[in-house]
């Protein structure tokens, strides 16, 4: 990485950030807790970084390494989504009760 | 762009598409109508990365990563199926998972390249020590969610001074490794430096603090998905990884003006240990009410305000306070819920609580709304919440917990308050609410009382 790219990535930090921000900034406190699941399964986007790290077979090391942190992503991948979702069939809007 | 579009192109442009829908599951999530809409379309833009990164040419071989799959799926299932109650001490795990994946692999890349460019160095540094101090961070969280750490905070002299010189010594060996590179035992002592540095900043905070510490891990679990974006050259990270850091930064600022405290204090002030509130020596007087009393004002009242707190949870009462909601509900009494935002212990946690109850979300009323409402309310029926209720919070600047944003309670017509006896609550306050002419205690456990309501209420509908 040079003095450029790293100008570029900081661009597309910033501005996720701040798209990240104006979203978030309009879920009602009713969905913070969905909200803190879905965040935490989408930051197991680091399971990009993991499968090539477990996929390369660059040495014992960091195949056992690259594993451990596929398993530990997938684990919030798939509990994260599905916590989430669980927790959403919940919620329900109130019917007329019947006398 | 050529018809022949290469493999690196389409995998960009799964990237991409992923990106898009990770910001789309956001929006989506704002409102419960959409929300499910919204994880659906999370998964999507997970499916497109993993997708797209199995495409890529370096891998060589699929067997442990499809062994991780499996592996990570039996583990992940069971993770979501626990009760709504242990929501806030799985979420603290998965910080912790989701911490620790992006740790190793920033450790995995120094390995195998030690001698990296400096802005490489710098983000794996950054991605190496925020990953490993979240990782214990959150195992600390968990565990004194879990119960099984205690939730006092721990103090001791001078724990501010080590706290930081071990953040120090753990940065400044990153910037010796930014400067002369190569040096894999300084990269690993950093390493464990961030892993203490982990637990010695929860030992101090107590359990009342909870939700801002797992939000700020939010964060932190966010940020260092970024830095490995940084480090391996993927927008895709920086991208998600900004994300889920703007959601934890949002929600850790809602925690803290929840309890009208800063980042700082929450940090480094060791709240909730025994606040030598001063000892009330004045005998106040309280007036208290039997289960058929108050099952009488409550099935004659117009309106209802029920405010809960985590106490509800920890007596399993929210099941029988359905019960209770639904037969006022019949007799045409308008029942509503008023949530303090730091009413259970994460962010948001008193609505999924409730909504597992089966009580309408369109009940359930934020803080702001539920103040409008009281003046105008007929009883307001407080049920294992102390702090959020303590009108000391509006007018006693020497109170602890002056300042912090609190539910009138004390401005319903009449007020009733479940409670086990008059001893102070978890801050150790004193709690004026209890010794005003208009508040009723109602003695008991909450689920004991709630059902004794519940029995009281059907014979008075029934004698009716």
């Amino acid at each position: 990485m040079n003095a450029d790219t790293l100008l570029t990535y900081i661009y597309i930090f910033v501005l996720a950030t701040f798209v990240g921000l104006e979203v978030i900034r309009r879920v009602s406190p009713l969905l913070h807790t969905p909200l803190m699941s879905l965040t935490n399964a989408i930051s197991a986007i680091a399971v990009v970084g993991s499968i090539v790290v477990a996929g390369e077979q660059r040495s014992t090391a960091t195949t056992i390494l690259g594993t451990v942190a596929v398993t530990a992503s997938m684990i919030n991948i798939v509990g994260g989504y599905l916590i989430t979702y669980r927790m959403l069939s919940m919620f329900k809007k109130g019917k007329q009760v019947k006398p | 762009m050529s018809a022949g579009m290469s493999v690196a192109t389409w995998i960009q442009l799964a990237y991409i598409a992923s990106a898009a829908c990770f910001v789309l599951a956001l929006k989506w999530l704002s409102a419960v109508p959409t929300a499910r809409r919204g994880v659906l379309t999370g998964v999507l833009g997970m499916a497109l990365a993993v997708g797209g990164t199995l495409l890529r040419p370096e891998i060589v071989s699929y067997t442990w990563i499809a062994t991780a799959f499996v592996l990570g799926t039996l583990i992940g299932v069971p993770m979501a199926m626990m009760p709504m109650t242990a929501v806030p001490q799985r979420t603290a795990l998965s910080h912790a998972f989701g911490a620790l994946a992006a740790a190793l692999v920033g450790t995995a890349e120094y390995i195998s390249h030690p001698h990296l460019s400096r802005f490489t160095m710098g983000a794996l540094a950054i991605e190496v020590v925020l990953g490993f101090l979240t990782f214990t961070a959150s195992l600390m969280a968990f565990g004194k969610l879990q119960e099984w750490l205690p939730q006092r905070p721990i103090t001791y002299r001078g724990q501010n001074v080590v706290n930081l010189g071990i953040l120090t010594l753990a940065l400044g060996t990153a910037v010796y490794l930014i400067i002369h590179p190569g040096s894999l035992a300084l990269f690993l002592a950093m390493a464990a430096l961030a892993l203490v540095f982990g637990v010695l900043l929860i030992i101090p905070i107590g359990g009342a603090d909870m939700p801002t510490v797992i939000s700020l891990l939010n964060a932190y679990a966010g940020l260092a998905a970024s830095a490995m974006g940084f480090a391996l050259d993927n927008k895709l990270l920086i991208i998600a990884g900004a994300l889920d850091g703007s959601s934890g930064l949002i929600l850790s600022i809602i925690m803290c003006k929840a309890m009208n405290r800063s980042f700082a204090n929450v940090l480094f002030g060791a709240f909730g240990q025994a606040q030598a509130a001063a000892a009330h020596t004045e005998k106040k007087s309280h007036r208290s009410a039997s289960a058929e009393e108050a099952a009488s004002l409550l099935a004659n009242a117009g309106s209802v305000i029920i405010i809960p707190g985590y106490g509800m949870a920890v007596a399993q009462a929210q099941h029988k306070v359905r019960e209770l909601y639904d037969l006022l509900k019949k007799q045409g009494v308008s029942v509503k819920f008023a949530i303090h935002p730091v009413a259970g212990r994460m962010p948001g946690h008193m609505n999924v609580l409730l909504a597992e109850a089966n009580i309408p979300y369109d009940a359930l009323l934020e803080m702001e709304d539920a103040n409008s409402e009281l003046p105008q309310t007929d009883v307001a029926l407080v049920i294992g919440a102390n702090d959020v209720t303590n009108p000391a919070a509006r007018h006693d600047k020497g109170s602890p917990i002056y300042g912090m944003p609190i539910i009138d309670t004390d401005k319903a017509r009449t007020v009733m308050v479940i409670k086990r006896s008059m001893n102070p609550g978890f801050a150790g306050i004193d709690n004026e609410l209890y010794y005003l002419d208009r508040t009723l205690m109602l003695f008991g456990d909450a689920k004991g009382f709630v059902s004794e309501l519940v029995k009281e209420v059907q014979v008075q509908i029934e004698n009716a």
